[in-house]
């Protein structure tokens, strides 16, 4: 087999761009845990709404024992449940959301928050707000008819200028 | 290719691709008018996802599908100088996916499928189309076989010979096909169907996802190789030179083939129901594929240096100019590898396991896949039709000059039409919307880039209409071709004899079966052995 000294220049020329960009791939994940949303836990779409932390008056933001803050959000043709959250800038949110019917998606635009929300799995996916702001939360994945209507917003209030889950929000939490 | 009946049959495939391609052309510009809102009285949700359902179909299954069937043919037929193996047999293939298309087209149009290509269950569309689509692939099937069998054929009656570069290629698209399709025909059969016939009330997403997603990359390879078999055995030719390395292409597209397979995850990297683990192993793979599509933009590039040097251009950068610009071989090769180049660096953006969260599903990836398939891919299959049409007819091409416009026409429209959609998805706009309803003030930023794609778009529809009429007056009307000859690229240094392994495809399925095994095993098991809850069907 024939290689030209310049094909071989070459391959070693690819072969150590895919080695920085991998590189760079496994260094995020492994030294920050950059990982996208893989959270394998499942759950009945058709009854999640009944009971557990999907029912109604349990969505929204919450403070869990530890401190930190958790947004549990239902997905239903045509919205996401609540419809408006706020949240605090520069600390780590934790959300949960779970759809009731079809396929959805979310992401908000300019942040890295992005996920699918697949039936019969519940989606989580922790990240951080640096700049506070109104924000809209959009559906990203065809989900029938009215995809284009659904969408929720999302306030991102400085640090500082946070005062907690409102009490009423947290009405019937048990740790 | 003497027998003239075969030349029909290679003629009919096209016809029906390049016919596919002109209705969802239309389809295309209806699109970009509906997305933007100027014209309200075309504003309509249910018009508008039937036909981005259409259009995605005719694009990434029929035209491609049919396509590549003739070329299939055409390369194996003149390559090996052997008639079609087995002539009814693949006449039943070209007829049964003739019907699949037209019973996926009827509820398509009628708007009783409009759950996009990607088919998104658990809306659940007309059964009609599930069994459309199923014959589309089984068609196919008979034609994979075909090209096995010739190649099977060839190796017996020519022992120890080197295979001809096209066919080797070809037929490395033919296995890649029958792997891919796999994940798509299980979820079919053994989810979709049942369900949409009412044997069984739920089913699975997690699970019908992940096949999916078995077929969802590899499938841009199927469409892609007669891309690459263009470049590296018409686009040396036509520049005037030779193939700078037969056998490095032959380990590309090795390595397209084997690497392309157990990498589908990246479809995924946003979905709750697979571990981040197994998305960060089909991420390495997913950028090792990269590595046989610069090593085949470096032998492309150097065959044309070598091509351009031989014509007298001089210096650094003299034989780029030295190039027969004119000759639509070679201008579609130029373009198609600025698309790739910028295409390739969107890719590594979606590629990248976590930055890809900034991208997934906004109108950014639209953007991507138009520049690599309608822009890399089709502009090639555009130069292999202007080359095929007077060696399949019989008559000279009508117009070469309305030809070289026509692929200038292509790639300008594709530019405007994609550098907007780019923008649009970093400005955070989802694809798959019909209409922009949000009240916020970001989505004032995304109408100027809505209205150049409109511009894109009418230039595409354009350069698609001088496409096809000129393929149309060069079969009704052209003179009579006299040099038929079908010649490919000879490579600069003859090709000696290979190892089996770069002259077959034994031991790589193998490799294939392993490598599959070990990226869709586990994660396939894990739904038989999770709890899952699964959804029945929704309309949409």
């Amino acid at each position: 087999m024939h290689i030209n000294p310049l094909e071989q220049k070459w391959l070693y020329v690819s072969l150590a761009m895919i080695a920085i960009f991998l590189g760079s791939i496994f260094l995020t994940a492994i030294t920050k845990g950059v990982h996208p949303p893989s959270h394998i836990e499942t759950i009945d779409s058709a009854s999640l709404h009944l009971s557990g932390e999907f029912a109604e008056d349990k969505l929204g933001v919450r403070q869990q024992p530890d401190g930190s803050l958790r947004v549990t959000l239902v997905a239903a043709r045509y919205g996401f449940y609540p419809n408006h959250i706020e949240i605090p800038a520069d600390t780590p949110i934790t959300f949960r959301m779970a759809s009731v019917d079809v396929l959805h998606g979310t992401h908000v635009p300019m942040t890295n928050m992005n996920t699918m929300i697949v039936p019969g799995y519940v989606s989580q996916i922790t990240t951080t707000f640096p700049k506070p702001g109104d924000y809209p939360m959009l559906c990203n994945e065809y989900c029938g008819m009215g995809h284009d209507h659904m969408w929720s917003t999302m306030t991102v209030v400085a640090k500082e200028n946070w005062h907690g889950v409102a009490k009423a929000d947290n009405l019937g939490e048990k740790p | 290719m003497t027998d003239s009946a075969a030349r029909r049959f290679v003629l009919d495939h096209f016809w029906i691709a390049f016919g596919a391609f002109g209705l969802a052309c239309v389809l295309g510009v209806y699109q970009v008018l509906e997305r933007s809102g100027i014209i309200s009285a075309l504003q309509s949700p249910a018009v508008y996802f039937a036909s981005v359902s259409t259009h995605g179909v005719l694009m990434a299954f029929v035209l491609t599908t049919f396509f590549i069937m003739g070329f299939g043919y055409y390369v194996a037929t003149t390559s090996l100088r052997m008639p079609i193996w087995n002539k009814g047999f693949a006449k039943a293939g070209f007829w049964i996916a003739l019907l699949g298309t037209v019973m996926a087209a009827i509820p398509l149009l009628l708007g009783k499928a409009s759950v996009l290509y990607t088919f998104y269950p658990p809306m659940q569309a007309h059964v009609l189309f599930y069994l459309g689509a199923t014959l589309l692939v089984v068609g196919s099937w008979f034609w994979c076989v075909v090209m096995v069998v010739m190649l099977a054929q060839w190796k017996t009656a020519h022992p120890g010979e080197t295979v001809p570069l096209p066919m080797f290629a070809t037929t490395a698209n033919a296995i890649l096909w029958l792997w891919t399709s796999l994940g798509v025909a299980l979820e079919v059969l053994f989810q979709l169907l049942p369900w949409a016939f009412g044997l069984v009330d739920t089913v699975d997403v997690g699970l019908a996802r992940t096949l999916f997603a078995w077929t969802l990359h590899p499938i841009v390879y199927f469409w892609l190789l007669p891309a690459y078999i263009a470049l590296y055995v018409f686009v040396p030719l036509a520049a005037g030179g030779k193939l700078f390395s037969d056998e490095l292409a032959r380990v590309s597209f090795v390595m397209i083939m084997v690497f392309g397979l157990p990498i589908g995850f990246h479809h995924l990297y946003a979905d709750p129901q697979q571990a981040a683990g197994w998305k960060l192993w089909h991420g390495i793979g997913t950028f090792a594929v990269g590595i046989p599509t610069l090593l085949t933009a470096f032998t492309v590039v150097a065959s044309l240096e070598v091509a351009g040097r031989a014509r007298g251009g001089k210096g650094l950068f003299g034989w780029i100019g030295a190039l027969p610009w004119r000759n639509p071989m070679v201008l579609a090769a130029i373009l198609s590898l600025l698309m790739l180049v910028l295409g390739g660096f969107g890719g590594l953006v979606n590629a990248s396991y976590a930055m890809n969260a900034m991208v997934h599903n906004t109108a950014w990836v639209p953007g991507h896949f138009h520049l690599i398939f309608a822009g890399t891919v089709i502009t090639m299959y555009f130069a292999i039709a202007y080359h095929l049409w007077p060696r399949l007819t019989g008559k000279r091409l009508f117009s070469e000059s309305m030809a070289t416009l026509q692929l200038w026409c292509w790639f300008i429209g594709m530019v405007i039409l994609s550098t907007p959609w780019h923008v649009l998805g970093l400005l955070g706009q989802p694809r798959r919307i019909s209409s922009v309803t949000y009240n916020s003030l970001l989505t004032l930023a995304w109408k100027p880039y809505e209205l150049a794609m409109i511009v894109g778009g009418l230039v595409l529809m354009g350069s698609a209409v001088l496409f096809l009429y000129n393929l149309f007056k060069t079969q009704m009307e052209g003179a009579a071709e006299r040099d038929l000859t079908v010649s490919y690229a000879e490579a600069l240094h003859p090709v000696g004899r290979l190892p089996d392994v770069l002259n077959g495809f034994r031991v790589w399925n193998g490799v294939i079966l392993l490598l599959m095994i070990v990226s869709f095993g586990y994660p396939i098991l894990q739904f038989f052995l999770l709890q899952t809850h699964n959804p029945s069907a929704w309309g949409y």
